[in-house]
């Protein structure tokens, strides 16, 4: 199946109800597995098990960033190729990328609280992640606001791709300004810094929120194909009672002028 | 074996409790958003309404 063939909703259905069942199990293996190793990890010789935090926290961190990303090719999808399914599929991973932005935000704070004394500073990092957040929740506001899905669209899309330049803020606001978030200790320049009793729950949990998030979004994709369908059949069924009620005013006109005529 | 949190025991079990519930809220609101879009097509289909293929709405094949 290529690419052009899943612009088709009804073969993307498809494909959706064969690959649902798999990556909900997938998702929720890998999950217990994480889950596990995050509880059998030791504590850090500094920050004792609060460490715990961290294999929920940077997955949905990750998944903050990896959902707007998500949506920005989508967006580029709709003003470029004009792709059927990329709007549905922007309009899908919006609410679930806003769910993991909160999640990061109210675990970082409660990770904060103990480590930093402080449940929240008006740092860069803490800043820009709320910004996404807010951004998120603006989107599906716009999306909610306009009634044309193609109009809503294309101007999603803009703002998404405007909103994309918060992700290299988000991602190197630890290192060009001095902030109370610890710079990158995973995905950075001379391998990741932290010891493989951490890096491998976290990476297992982070795998198992990427798997989620596909999981929920091809089932969001799904239902937004089917509101579509809603949404067009009704209007079939608004447009036939306009025209029988028209078909009904014109054959009361027309029995009037013939009673005028009789007359 | 029980699992030692230490001091900050409140602040590790809220992370986890609160991850639990969104993406629990998250499933059952994709769930039940499925099966009312399936309900209305449905009842729009009963109602004679069908599309231009001629295809049911909900058909995936």
């Amino acid at each position: 199946m290529t690419l052009i063939d899943l612009a088709n909703p009804t073969r993307f259905l498809a494909l959706t109800a064969r690959l649902l069942p798999w990556l909900a199990a997938a998702t929720i293996i890998l999950l217990a597995i994480g889950l596990y190793q995050s509880a059998s990890a030791p504590d850090d010789y500094q920050q004792g098990a609060t460490v715990k935090i961290m294999f929920i926290h940077v997955p949905n961190a990750w998944l903050s960033m990896f959902v707007w990303g998500v949506m920005s090719i989508a967006s580029l999808g709709t003003l470029v190729w004009r792709h059927p399914l990329a709007d549905v599929a922007a309009k899908a991973a919006a609410p679930i990328g806003a769910a993991f932005t909160f999640l990061a935000l109210l675990t970082g704070s409660l990770w904060g609280r103990p480590m930093w004394g402080t449940y929240w500073e008006w740092d860069a990092r803490l800043t820009s992640v709320l910004i996404l957040f807010l951004m998120y929740l603006g989107l599906m506001a716009l999306w909610r606001a306009v009634d044309e899905p193609s109009r809503a669209a294309r101007a999603a899309a803009v703002l998404t791709l405007v909103g994309a330049i918060n992700l290299p803020i988000i991602k190197f606001s630890v290192d060009w300004w001095n902030t109370l978030h610890q710079p990158a200790s995973v995905m950075r320049m001379g391998g990741s810094s932290l010891d493989r009793s951490f890096l491998i729950p976290l990476l297992v949990m982070a795998i198992a929120f990427t798997l989620l998030f596909v999981t929920l979004h091809l089932a969001a994709m799904r239902n937004e194909i089917l509101r579509r369908r809603v949404r067009s059949l009704q209007m079939m069924q608004a447009s036939r009672v306009a025209f029988s009620s028209d078909v009904g005013t014109g054959s009361h006109e027309a029995n009037a002028s013939k009673e005028v005529g009789a007359a | 074996m029980m699992m030692s949190l230490g001091p900050y025991a409140s602040f590790i079990v809220t992370s986890y409790a609160a991850a639990a519930l969104v993406v629990v809220i998250l499933i059952g609101w994709i769930v039940l958003d499925y099966r009312s879009q399936t309900v209305r097509l449905r009842e729009l289909e009963r109602s004679g309404i069908t599309r231009r293929s001629g295809r049911s709405a909900t058909d995936r094949s």
